[in-house]
């Protein structure tokens, strides 16, 4: 079992790594293509070796510690942001069941956790601790200020985050990841039946990853760099790799809670064999994070940034009620509706 | 069963030591030419006025104590979420109550002003 979890986390490390290298490059290349300008084309076959050669500088560039920071925060900050976006991942089913043979390999890390969607609650709370320490260990004002922003705008939309999740668990009657994937497999997709829960989450977790219309937290014309401003060479791009792992975490979350995880409708009628459904499984949900990435690329790329004070009123004067409103009618729904 | 989350223990093990061995690495690796300028803080060119940790406003404050009052709220909504269709309209009428009393308080934190920014 330890063996099978080590394999299993060595492909999803490997995976999302990878994936997180070609996020940056395809958002560079889309940010490109949305400004009418051409990308990154030199390192490599269209660029292809970008990412690789912007891990190398940064590995090799010259780590600095401010004498005004507080040396162990200031070291412990990016650490903490990584380990959480990529604790995250461990509870995240990327596919049904593969068999070899007569053994039963299920397509998560750790399976048969009946409390999912607390854990990924949990612990994206413990992401706001790395970037408030980053913010405050600096010992720079812009630093703090991006901390400061970023906890509370973190906080605030944890609230219509959890709001919006409420609508899922309602409708599933339970935590657990897998149930919520069948319970959509046997009806329709929670995104159909929940689309207020859905907004609110879409809406939260775009808060929650820092990432535009809300990346107050490092609005450059502001903040300069925000939290990050006194941080360099590879602690500095450990931030931006916990930033995209988010992204990749937020966009895997949202399919599995919404858009039915590995399912797609009418596959299973078609007679596949096991092993077949199962690559399609992983197919279809590799496909469907791509696209919710691209909808994060996309936004991030068309929308401007919100004013602070926007930003706290959309959430707490807006989507709170919403989320309120949003148990109720879930509450009715499932009631009358489907049961 | 316990034995469950023991790869969530191992994922984390692994994460935390990958974060650990990524934030040195670069102290390992990369040049080493500290200057006074180069480590003092940076504040846009200039040299640094005053110290960063001073008072922070109270409003940073309220939004905390907010967010823990509405969470706990939402902690209790989690288990109510997963069982009230087996309970029936008992437990749709508490939470309606619940909800209620909470919102006359959201109402109240809304007319004293907690929630403006400007």
């Amino acid at each position: 079992m330890v063996i099978e979890a080590l394999i299993k986390i060595a492909i999803v490390l490997f995976v999302v790594l990878t994936g997180v290298s070609y996020t940056v490059l395809v958002e560079r290349w889309v940010c490109a293509w949305v400004q009418d300008r051409i990308g990154p084309n030199r390192v490599g076959p269209l660029g292809l070796f970008q990412p690789l050669a912007d891990v190398l500088k940064l590995l090799l560039k010259e780590d600095i510690e401010p004498l005004m920071a507080q040396k162990w925060f200031h070291w412990v900050a990016p650490v903490i942001s990584i380990a959480v976006a990529f604790s995250v991942l461990a509870i995240v089913p990327f596919g049904h069941v593969l068999m070899l043979g007569n053994h039963a390999i299920p397509l998560t890390i750790a399976s048969g956790i009946n409390i999912g969607v607390l854990y990924i609650v949990a612990l994206t709370s413990l992401g706001v601790y790395g970037i408030t320490l980053a913010g405050w260990s600096s010992g720079s004002k812009y630093s703090l200020l991006g901390g400061l922003r970023s906890s509370a705008q973190m906080i605030s939309y944890e609230l219509t985050l959890g709001l919006g999740l409420l609508s899922v668990i309602m409708l599933s009657g339970s935590l657990d990841l897998n149930t919520i994937i069948n319970s959509q497999a046997q009806g329709l997709w929670n995104v159909v039946r929940a689309p207020l829960g859905f907004l609110l989450f879409f809406v939260s977790s775009f808060a929650e990853t820092n990432r535009q219309p809300f990346d107050l937290p490092e609005a450059e014309p502001e903040l300069v760099g925000g939290y990050h401003t006194e941080y360099s060479s590879m602690k500095f791009a450990l931030f931006f790799l916990a930033e995209y792992a988010n992204i990749i975490t937020a966009s895997a979350v949202m399919t599995v809670l919404f858009f039915g995880g590995w399912h797609l409708p009418f596959v299973d009628q078609l007679g596949l064999s096991s092993l077949a459904m199962t690559i399609i499984g992983v197919l279809a949900f590799a496909l469907k994070v791509i696209g919710l990435l691209f909808v994060f690329i996309w936004v991030r790329w068309t929308v401007p940034r919100f004013r602070y004070d926007q930003l706290m009123n959309l959430g707490w004067k807006v989507l709170l009620p919403l989320g309120i409103l949003n148990i109720i009618l879930t509450a009715f729904e499932k009631i009358y509706l489907i049961a | 069963m316990l034995s469950n989350y023991i790869p969530i223990v191992l994922m984390m093990v692994i994460a935390i030591g990958f974060g650990i061995l990524m934030a040195n690495l670069s102290k390992w690796l990369g040049p080493k030419r500290p200057n006074f300028q180069k480590l003092s803080t940076y504040e846009s060119g200039m040299i640094p006025v005053g110290t960063t940790r001073e008072r922070v406003s109270v409003k940073y404050y309220v939004v905390g104590m907010l967010f823990i009052i509405f969470d706990i709220e939402l902690v209790f909504l989690y288990p109510w979420a997963v069982t009230f269709d087996k309970v029936g309209a008992f437990a749709i009428g508490e939470m309606f109550l619940f909800i209620v009393l909470l919102f006359i308080g959201y109402i109240y934190i809304l007319k004293k002003g907690a929630l403006e920014w400007d």
